[in-house]
């Protein structure tokens, strides 16, 4: 249980708030201290759109310890229409197949829980855009 | 900088140990490299390991307690780790450590034991080479995250699946003449479409086993191993190592294995070599599409035609580049922490012509390259019959 | 290759971060202030190669491969990275790879990391992880801590020295007054004998001020040759001694738990390389993550005969002004215990005291200094000689 850990990151997780580099203007997520571009200072807060593409997918059967429940479940990179990749899970897929290309949004989720008493841990998962943006 | 050498190996078969704790498989295998190299002591152990201090039963401070068990009271000792990448990062401590003089011998010793954890621990611990903050909280296991590069990387070269069979079909058959691997039946064509997925594109035959392992070597100056004594002198010719991000998603190039390019390159310049001097090659193939990541990221193919390489027989015994010669990750087994070391004393018995029904013929000038993380580490080393 | 005599080693730059409860700072973050705060000590000497030194971020925190992900997040990626452990001597096992790389001739510069986060984990948690530093098979596995390993040295100490009960209180009222002056010390108040006497018992015998707080924290060196250095007023500081030594892991298996036998001969090989005796050192950080390891490393390190460590305490010797000043910046016990991390921090603050930056806590006339951190109940030592030139 690492409760601070997981408080530090809320505003990634909960609202996808990156950065943008003041020298290069690059976007970053997630957050870094120096710009990987330019390796200038970076901490102007950005706020991320939440769309993006799926550029690669997979699916998890042999889960790690905190996600047994959820297997299978569908990873991701995501695109996002701002530049930068991230990791994310896809969610409500129903029965719509997962292609790379395909546009998805981001909405928050129940990521993982540790055992039956611990602590729950929400953040970002993507699911299939509703409609075009 | 002086020239080094290799004095010794010793290597365990990749198993199920159950009756060996860490202790004692690093213990074997370092008294099997000392009794190689004729020595009784050395000056410096360096442990390589990765998982052991994941888990609150594990064990910290794994250099002075292996130097203990082993005998080398007193020795300098201590860990070092880059995830899968631990043993080449180890090996090259141990080089340096020796070429600056301040070291006479030192020995390495890649360890790792992972069949005693529950499934689900293991997948835990190996995703601690990841991101921990960005990528492990979204539940990818490591499969996961080579299986995104997997898909992406034929989707993009319009590669099939069995493209990557050849891979597969290699390590086994050269792991089915090697005694110390941890599968030795071999596999076909076949079998490989038939496997169970694991995570898509990833099945059973692209992904290597993990088992209980460990490996060591023993380095020392070159000028004291003569010309004409039992077996010819192998020379760490190049050495070096190099970085991408930890997590995929931050890299400019996801399809490339950029620090395998600049440490490749790094090595190669050192041991004034390139991809055509290279007799063996043993690449870091945790999954088939590290094979074809690697071989292009060393000059053996263009960037997305690393898969022709299997296809086409250039990477069997006897082919323009073999690579797995003992099997490989893929069927010698991957005891991750140790891998790395594994991969070194293969090559070494390679130019030592010490391979056994392994051997490639005439082999002279080796190369082996250990990748931890999804490759956010990679070390290149070239070995030299001199 | 040529046989060239090998480069003299020298340090270019240091940074140290605030000792503390770190709660709104991640493991990253952390060691990425004190990356910075070194850079723009040493004028922004690019490195080519991270050493990296941590003990528990794999097991708190979930995170192995810890080379690869501060090189990235320092603005560095690319460059060679890789970790290096040996529990609370991890500080001091990857200062001494990164000395060996720049002597090899092929490394530059090198950037020695150590970082320990361990606030974002509560107390049985934490204490387990630290005792994954003993033998897991046949200590961890008996509920032995180190709290309770040195507890265990600290009696056998007391009953073979005949040293009083009280014998160890100078060692920590030393710590606190220096911790006192300490910008980056986590606990900034002094303490009394009387304060020691009175102090609530933990594992007996260790009482509350026997005992080292844990902490977060994150101390960075550049490493480079002479021709390097960046030019500027203050001495150019060179690593003369260089040494790692090791004994059993577990107490039981110590054939003379209380020589610290790894202690003494790494400081014997690092004063040889450096040619100096135990007169002609100005100062010594030693590990004192339990006041009983500082008697124990000044009899190790040749300071004092064999049981009278505590005398020098005692006597008021090794404070500031007296001829063997240690724990300058309050040492574990008031800069705060910062794991894989100390030796870095002991090496920064041995640096800043030889070239007369170390302010209110400066030891006057400081010419060479000495660092040792401990993995285990000295099982490994570290030990680094500085000279100042
Ligand atoms: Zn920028």
């Amino acid at each position: 249980m690492e409760v601070s850990r997981h408080w530090r990151l809320k505003q990634q997780r909960y609202a996808l708030v990156g950065e943008v580099c003041p020298s290069c203007q690059h976007k970053i997520f997630p957050p870094r201290d120096i710009c990987p571009d330019c390796g200038e200072e970076a901490r102007t807060t950005y706020q991320f759109s939440g769309r993006g593409e799926v550029f690669s997918f997979t699916t998890v059967r042999n889960a790690p310890t905190g996600f047994e429940e959820s297997a299978p479940y569908t990873v991701a990179l995501i695109k996002l229409d701002e530049g930068p990749m991230l990791t994310a899970q896809l969610t409500d897929l129903g029965e719509k197949p997962v292609e790379i290309g395909m546009p998805v949004e981001m909405v928050t989720r129940r990521l993982r829980s540790d055992g039956d008493r611990g602590m729950l841990v929400y953040g970002y998962k993507f699911r299939p855009a509703l409609k075009a943006a | 900088m002086r020239d080094v050498a290799i004095y010794g190996t010793g290597m365990l078969q990749v198993s199920e140990h159950w009756d060996l704790s860490i202790i004692d498989l690093a213990g074997r295998a370092a008294l099997e490299a000392l009794n190689d190299a004729g020595l009784e002591r050395v000056d410096a152990l360096l442990v390589t390991n990765m998982l052991a201090a994941c888990h609150s039963t594990g064990q910290l401070n794994l250099g002075a307690r292996v130097a203990d068990w082993v005998g080398l009271h007193g020795v300098e000792a201590y860990k070092v780790e880059a995830a899968c990448g631990s043993g080449g990062a180890g090996f090259r401590s141990a080089w340096l450590a020796v070429a600056s003089g301040a070291i006479d011998l030192a020995l390495v010793v890649g360890v790792e034991k992972m069949t005693e954890t529950p499934g689900p621990e293991i997948t835990a611990g190996l995703a601690t080479a990841a991101d921990a903050d960005f990528e492990v909280p979204m539940g990818p296991s490591f499969v996961a995250l080579n299986a995104l590069i997997m898909r992406r990387y034929q989707h993009e070269y319009g590669w099939p699946h069995e493209a990557f069979a050849g891979f597969s079909i290699n390590a086994h058959a050269n792991g089915a003449r090697n005694p110390l691997a941890r599968l030795q039946d071999p596999i076909t064509a076949e079998d490989y479409r038939k496997a169970r997925m694991v995570s898509d594109p990833i099945n059973l035959l692209d992904a290597s086993p993990v088992g209980d392992g460990a490996a060591a070597i023993v380095l020392g100056p070159a000028e004291r191993v003569f010309p004409g004594g039992r077996r010819p002198r192998v020379l760490v010719a190049g050495s070096a190592a190099a970085t991408d991000s930890i997590a995929i998603h931050d890299r400019n190039a996801p399809l490339r294995l950029t620090a395998a390019e600049k440490s490749a390159a790094a090595a190669y310049a050192m041991a004034g070599a390139g991809p055509g001097d290279i007799d063996v090659f043993e690449l870091h193939d945790a999954f088939s599409i590290m094979s074809a990541l690697s071989l292009e990221a060393c000059g053996f193919a263009e960037p997305g035609q690393g898969p022709r390489l299997g296809d086409d027989g250039s990477i069997l015994p006897g082919g323009r580049i073999p690579v797995a010669s003992f099997g490989g990750l893929k069927a010698r087994g991957h005891p991750v922490g140790a891998t790395g070391v594994y991969q070194l004393a293969e090559v070494t018995r390679q130019l030592w012509g010490e391979a056994g029904a392994c051997q490639i013929d005439g082999a002279r000038v080796g190369l082996a390259q250990n990748i931890g993380g999804s490759g956010a580490t990679i070390v290149t080393h070239v070995l030299r019959q001199a | 290759m040529h046989s060239t005599p090998p480069p003299e080693v020298y340090v270019a730059g240091v940074g140290l971060t605030p000792v503390g409860e770190h709660w709104n700072v991640s493991l990253r973050e952390l060691a990425l202030e004190a990356i910075e705060a070194a850079r723009a000590d040493a004028v922004g000497l690019r490195p080519q190669a991270l050493f990296a030194a941590n003990m528990l971020a794999p097991v708190l925190s979930g995170q192995t491969h810890l080379g690869v992900l501060l090189a990235d997040f320092a603005g560095l990626r690319g460059i060679e990275a890789s970790s290096f452990e040996a529990a609370g001597a991890s500080g001091g096992v990857a200062l001494r790879q990164a000395y060996l790389a720049v002597r090899s001739g092929l490394i530059d510069v090198a950037l020695v990391i150590g970082v320990e986060k361990v606030t974002d984990r509560v107390g049985p948690a934490v204490e387990a992880a630290r005792s994954m530093a003993g033998d897991a098979d046949h200590e961890a596995v008996q509920g032995l801590t180190p709290a309770a390993q040195a507890g265990l040295l600290m009696r056998r100490y007391l009953h073979e020295s005949g040293a009083p009960e009280d014998a160890l209180a100078g060692f920590a009222v030393n710590a606190h007054a220096n911790g006192l002056t300490c910008e980056h010390a986590f606990m900034r108040r002094g303490i009394t004998v009387e304060d020691y006497r009175q102090a609530p018992r933990q594992d007996d015998p260790l009482n509350l001020f026997d005992v080292a707080p844990l902490a977060d924290g994150a101390a960075a060196l550049l490493l480079t040759r002479r021709e390097a250095l960046p030019s500027g007023g203050r001495p150019g500081v060179r690593v003369a001694g260089s040494s790692v030594a090791t004994a059993a892991t577990a107490l039981h298996d110590q054939a003379d738990m209380l020589g610290l036998s790894a202690a003494e001969e790494s400081a014997r090989r690092a004063r040889l390389q450096a040619g100096v005796d135990p007169d002609q050192i100005s100062l010594f950080e030693l590990h004192d993550a339990y006041a009983i390891f500082a008697p124990l490393a000044l009899e190790a390190g040749g300071f004092a005969e064999r049981g009278q460590g505590w005398r020098l305490a005692a006597g008021g010797q090794i404070g500031l002004t007296g001829p063997y000043p240690i724990s300058t910046f309050g040492g574990s016990k008031a800069r705060g215990e910062v794991g894989g991390a100390t030796g870095v921090y002991q090496a920064a603050e041995v640096v800043l005291q030889l070239q007369g930056r170390a302010g209110k806590n400066q030891v006057a006339g400081a010419s060479t200094g000495m660092a040792q951190c401990l993995g285990g109940a000295g099982a490994t030592a570290a030990t680094h000689i500085f000279v100042a030139e």
